[in-house]
């Protein structure tokens, strides 16, 4: 008998295939949210709350609705009738967890700047925007806490008045003899950091556009959004429909990074009032409306605590966060910290873990998920601490990661989960040879000894973290309510070409052409005769939508497994038209051979089509879905190294040089791949260097535009030096990890350690972030006195 | 995004600008809009009518009249920045035209609009008062001219008239004998300034014959540090150490009035050493 | 309502425009340009830059009736009968580009970078795109695509 095979050649997985979704969106002819209008429609403004805290005592609508133009008007207790249910919070992370409900507009009070508490409805964007301003809201205004220290004092205003507290939840996680650790520790080093607020500050602000079927009250809602499916699910329990009957499209996404993995008011809002209307509603947020509407990132205040031997042995870390919810618990809003809970050990193999978080409410903008979610703040702790440590021992940082690093994998952490695969020394080593280290360390001394103003900083960042969210049993466990599967179809259609359908949801990580790379080497086609459909909830019913960089570890493998099972389907009809046994077939990019004779896959496409000459029993057409739940999470690691100059007298810090060795196993598109660690990479640096949420003590937010929330510009950056090491995933089979997040999450401590270290020589133990030249230039005066 | 109504109208020429200002009480003048329009599209600002007078041509150029560079009110700041006759007799004032805002808001925006809307944060105005320039404005009764040292009011606030507009800019050249240096602190590129430091200085054998020392946002208006500038003559060790006397700096999200203070000495000094190695 | 002409991309148009409709929404609406994005309301993310006589501007701190009689180019009017700019070009062939949403904009500001400095050193590069925002690429890869297209042209 003739040896069998079914080869998948790497033709294309692996190389930088220039992006499929490009022509459109350098041309101008995206279809994002704003470009999609249709006849009749109303324009939606939302008036909303100027004060942190306050009773609505009255909604005067009247100057509102006499404004010409305007076809109707509503205060938050008008429309209490048209919602079946609150605004959703999908984690709820204990049995204890205090749950406030949260209607797409506050009618009793409002309780942070922003807080939707009416809503107009006119025949132009213009109109309405005019008569949002002439809604009289009579407000009570209250005392307010945005401070997430201040929450949990004696005296704090309560946020939910019935809960009498602002605490939300504690949760908990304890593993190994932490007591005996600390207790025989010979050293012990205690650090607190604080995780500032960020904005997670998307470029295409959010927007929504409902319309009901007339005749079948059929509703369809395009929105700018990273999770058409669960908005689906969830909406329809919102607005009172039957899943059955709401369709949910994301078109084309400019950008989310967690802050479109939400459900909310907006979105309820134009769906409630086109059902009451009888006309498509739109919405489109402002700049200036996002920074107060859209989930806010981060928002924590951590202590960390490691017990280690004299020779830099690290036996215990204890972690205690206060994570502010903000105002109302948005999607995920309480689980954000529990995806750093099992990573605060790092890369090192630590016997004894404690992990405690408490959840609390503040008068702020809710937090939610932004780009790394849980495990930057994870990360920038214990690396920091590490460095601390290293101080204490006057030990080479570098020599003391070595010493804590887990070497063998699988490896099973304190905190329960298991690393599947990594080799930190690999990435740590080509991070320092790009580095030259040496040669900075002999500049910074020379810097040092002539009394140079500007001073050099060197840090490092070695990671690893959980992702690709997730195993449905343990999301389960962990109280998460959904599942973490994915899935796709693939169909070989009778022209030739192939249609992908996908569950997951891109908004510029370049699925289209990735999966078209994985389609095509299983199937033998060229990329170009691939098209991946997504983001509709009609077109691809069934998914689970892109956040945790999870798509390509999740929603890729299922796609890689749907075009196996067509294989296997296809083989049975190539044995049937070539008249030979299944086992006698070779098989190998697309075409079946038995010695002289062969069929290719875009035959049997066609023959499974038209069905002429088929065997019994088999059904027509080449189509297969399959659903993967991954047995475990997706363990991306490395090192990152930051070298920051600081002129001592301004206090201004400049990264100038910033090296990334990551190990993200196997790679589908290097060239995508290092576009999403460039860009994860400079969200990082930001929150180390530049962007801070700040409120004032009355719950304003003080950087409310562009012009006082830092983003960084092309200005402030270099250019960053990527390289990777590579050990596979074993968990899936293409040994693929995530990437979305590795960038932001090993980022901020990374530059935070080479500040620290610039200005080690002064005294300067810490810093805050961002590091500001007035925190420097203040941590530099203290130090001096 | 979108502004509150008002009506519009063009203005032929200075004098149409004046009559149409005239025509309503909180009527605004448009120039390339680069600082109204931003204020008009939060609703931060509702006059009733703009006068755009952004199609005046004529108050437009930059012409040498003598001791002094005549440059039209109407002048870009991308075309002041690389005018021959600025970038020869008065470098300070090219270069600094070439450090606002980004290049898009420099492709629009204009010397006369930055002047007259009294940013306190705006780059100009210090420069402009360390030159000892003189504004032209037209109004009712033709036109009148201002030392920049009374031009400047307050925040948003000119000697500029409801019923006037500013016309002309004169500065005087400085010639090779004069070090200058326009220095400001920002955290990133495109951001106004935290703090800026103009300095002028004409030298004579290393010492200062005379100093102009003028601040950007460490106060409503452009200040001169006067006593940095006597110190500067004097020959004292370490005239940047006056730099935020007399001040009254803001505190904002970007600085503490504390640390624009400081920011200022540091700056200062540094703008002291670039003009007097220029 | 005032009536203005305006030239886009080549074509005239006559419009009855409200002085308040800002010279983006001109594009975007009354004329289906919808390549023109709007990314902030303070002028400071660019993502709506177009050129006005050849010059990038921020079309969303332009009111339409100050446009009147100017020549404006969008992103839509870079391409040739189907055959990308060498800017376009390059943002597609150098990954300048992820969600895309900041792409119109960033491009357009590289049109009128290139048409200033020819040869631009990637400091001046990263300098002249300091009013161009961009939250995805880390501007590393639209900085190589301006060297690349600067090297083509």
């Amino acid at each position: 008998m003739a040896t069998t095979e079914t080869r998948t050649t790497a033709r294309v997985v692996g190389t930088p295939v220039p992006r499929k979704e490009d022509r459109k969106l350098v041309t101008g002819h995206g279809q994002f949210m704003d470009n999609i209008n249709l006849p009749g429609q109303l324009w939606l403004s939302v008036v909303r709350s100027p004060y942190a805290h306050a009773t609505i005592k009255r909604v005067g609508l009247e100057g509102a609705r006499e404004l010409e133009g305007v076809v109707a008007a509503f205060s938050g207790a008008e429309l209490a009738a048209d919602w079946a249910g609150s605004l959703p919070c999908a984690w709820p992370v204990t049995e204890e967890i205090r749950m406030p409900s949260h209607f797409p507009l506050a009618f009793d009070k409002a309780r942070h700047v922003g807080d939707g508490v009416a809503v107009v409805v006119a025949e132009s964007r213009e109109i309405a925007k005019d008569a949002a301003e002439l809604v009289e809201v009579e407000y009570e205004p209250l005392a307010a806490v945005t401070d997430v220290g201040r929450a949990l004092e004696p005296d704090a205003p309560i946020v939910h008045d019935d809960f009498e507290t602002n605490e939300c939840y504690v949760w908990k996680l304890d593993a190994g003899e932490i007591e005996q650790a600390f207790a025989d520790a010979e050293v012990t080093v205690k650090r607190s950091y604080r995780q500032q607020r960020l904005v997670p500050a998307a470029m295409e602000p959010r927007g929504a556009l409902a319309q009901e079927l007339p005749g079948t009250g059929e509703l369809t809602l395009w929105s700018s959004t990273q999770i058409p499916h669960i908005l689906r699910l969830t909406l329809a329990g919102v607005v009172g429909v039957p899943e059955a009957r709401l369709r949910v499209i994301a078109p084309d996404v400019g950008g989310a990074f967690g802050s479109k993995l939400d459900v909310y008011a907006e979105e309820a809002l134009c769906l409630a009032l086109a059902r009451r209307l009888k006309r498509p509603v739109k919405w489109i947020e402002e700049r200036s409306e996002a920074f107060n509407a859209t989930i806010h990132g981060r928002d924590v205040l951590q202590e960390i605590e490691l017990a280690a031997t004299a020779e830099g042995k690290i036996t215990a870390v204890r972690v205690r966060l206060v994570s502010a919810m903000g105002a109302y618990l948005q999607l995920v809003t309480p689980g954000i910290p529990l995806l750093g809970a099992w990573v605060y050990a790092g890369c090192y193999d630590i016997p004894a873990y404690s992990f405690e978080c408490t959840g609390v409410f503040t008068h702020t903008t809710p937090t939610d998920a932004y780009r790394g979610a849980g495990r930057p703040e994870a990360t920038y702790a214990i690396e920091r601490v590490v460095d601390a440590l290293a101080t204490e021992l006057g030990m080479d940082p570098v020599e003391l990661r070595r010493r804590n690093f887990i070497t063998e994998f699988p490896a099973t952490i304190a905190s329960g989960l298991t690393i599947d695969s990594g080799d930190f020394n690999a990435s740590l080593d080509r991070a320092l040879e790009h580095l030259d280290l040496d040669a900075l360390r002999a500049e910074q001394a020379e810097r040092r000894a002539r009394g140079d103003t500007k001073e050099l900083g060197i840090g490092l960042s070695t990671y690893v973290e959980m992702c690709g969210l997730a195993p449905s049993g343990i999301l389960g466990a962990i109280r998460y309510v959904a599942g973490g599967w994915d899935a796709a179809t693939v169909r070989c259609l009778p022209s030739g070409t192939v249609q992908v359908l996908t569950g997951t949801s891109p908004h510029g990580q370049g699925h289209e052409t990735s999966w078209s790379q994985i389609a095509a080497d299983e199937l033998g086609y060229e990329v170009d005769e691939i098209e991946v459909l997504h983001g509709d909830t009609t077109v691809s019913p069934l998914g689970m939508d892109t956040y945790g960089s999870r798509s390509l570890a999740v929603g890729g493998i299922a796609l890689h497994q749907a075009a196996q099972k067509i294989v296997a389907k296809a083989r049975t009809l190539a044995a049937h038209q070539l008249q030979v046994p299944e086992d006698e077939l070779d098989y190998e990019a697309g075409t079946f051979t038995a010695g002289d004779s062969s069929v290719t896959m875009k035959e049997l496409a066609f023959a499974a089509w038209s069905a002429h000459d088929i065997p019994p029993g088999f059904e027509p057409g080449l189509e297969a879905t399959a659903v993967y739940d991954p047995p475990n999470f997706s363990w991306p690691g490395g090192a990152h190294a930051a070298v920051v100059e600081i002129d001592t007298e301004t206090g201004d810090v400049q990264l100038i040089r910033y090296v990334a060795v990551d190990d993200v196993g196997k790679v589908v598109n290097p060239m995508i791949v290092d576009g999403q660690i460039h860009g994860g990479i400079a969200q990082g640096v930001a929150q180390a260097l530049f962007e801070e949420a700040v409120y004032d003590e009355d719950g304003t937010l003080l950087t409310s535009s562009f012009t006082n929330y830092l983003v960084p510009s092309a200005a402030e950056l270099p250019s960053f030096e990527l390289d990777r090491t590579e050990t596979p995933s074993p968990t899936n089979p293409l040994g693929v990890k995530g990437v979305g997040e590795t960038g932001a999450i090993a980022s901020p401590a990374a530059v935070m350690n080479a500040v620290a270290d610039a200005l080690a020589p002064y005294g300067v133990t810490d810093i805050d972030m961002p590091a500001t030249p007035e925190r420097v230039w203040r941590a530099l005066e203290e130090a001096r006195r | 995004m979108i502004p509150a109504a008002f009506d519009y109208e063009v203005a032929e020429s200075p004098e149409h600008a004046v009559e149409l200002l005239g025509s309503r009480e909180d009527a605004k003048l448009l120039a390339g809009g680069h600082s109204l329009i931003p204020l008009l599209k939060l609703r931060f600002a509702r006059p009733s009518l703009l006068v755009d007078i952004g199609r005046i041509d004529r108050l437009s150029y930059v012409r040498d009249v003598g001791e002094w560079l005549a440059i039209g009110a109407l002048t870009r700041h991308k075309a002041v920045r690389d005018d021959p006759l600025v970038q020869e007799h008065c470098p300070i004032v090219s270069h600094t035209a070439g450090l606002i805002g980004d290049p898009q808001v420099r492709h629009r925006g204009t010397i006369g609009g930055s002047l007259a809307h009294c940013d306190p944060a705006s780059d100009l105005p210090a420069v402009i008062l360390a030159l000892g320039s003189e504004l032209v404005i037209t109004g009712r009764d033709g036109e009148r001219t201002v030392p920049a040292s009374e031009f400047f009011h307050g925040v948003f606030d000119s000697a500029v008239g409801p019923q006037e507009l500013l016309t002309e800019i004169r500065v005087p050249k400085v010639g090779n004998w004069t070090g200058w240096s326009y220095l400001k602190y920002t955290r990133r590129a495109q951001d106004w300034a935290t703090v800026g430091v103009a300095a002028l200085v004409r030298r004579d054998n290393g010492s200062v014959d005379e100093a102009r020392i003028a601040l950007t946002n460490m106060g409503a208006t452009p200040v001169r540090a006067a006593a940095v500038e006597q110190a500067l003559v004097a020959g004292e060790a370490n005239p940047a150490a006056y730099m935020a006397d007399g001040t009254d700096p803001p505190t904002d999200t970007s600085a503490s009035a504390e640390f624009r203070s400081h920011l200022a000495r540091v700056i200062g000094g540094r703008a002291i050493e670039e003009a007097m190695a220029r | 309502m005032r009536r203005v002409s305006l030239a886009v991309n080549g074509v005239r148009h006559e419009l009855d425009l409200e002085p308040r409709e800002l010279l983006v929404y001109v594009l975007r609406e009354r004329l289906g340009l919808t390549g023109t994005n709007v990314g902030c309301d303070t002028s400071s993310c660019g993502a709506c830059t177009v050129l006005v006589e050849g010059e990038s501007v921020k079309s969303c701190t332009v009111l339409g009736v100050q446009a009147d009689g100017r020549d404006v180019t969008t992103i839509e009017g870079l391409a040739d009968n189907g055959t990308l700019h060498p800017i376009q070009q390059a943002f597609h062939e150098q990954h300048g580009l992820q969600c895309g949403y900041c792409t119109p904009g960033m491009v357009m500001a590289v049109v009128s970078l290139l048409a200033d400095n020819p040869d631009p050193t990637e400091a001046e590069i990263r300098s002249g795109l300091e009013g161009n925002l961009c939250r995805c690429t880390g501007y590393q890869n639209i900085v190589e695509a301006v060297q690349s297209a600067a090297a083509v042209a």
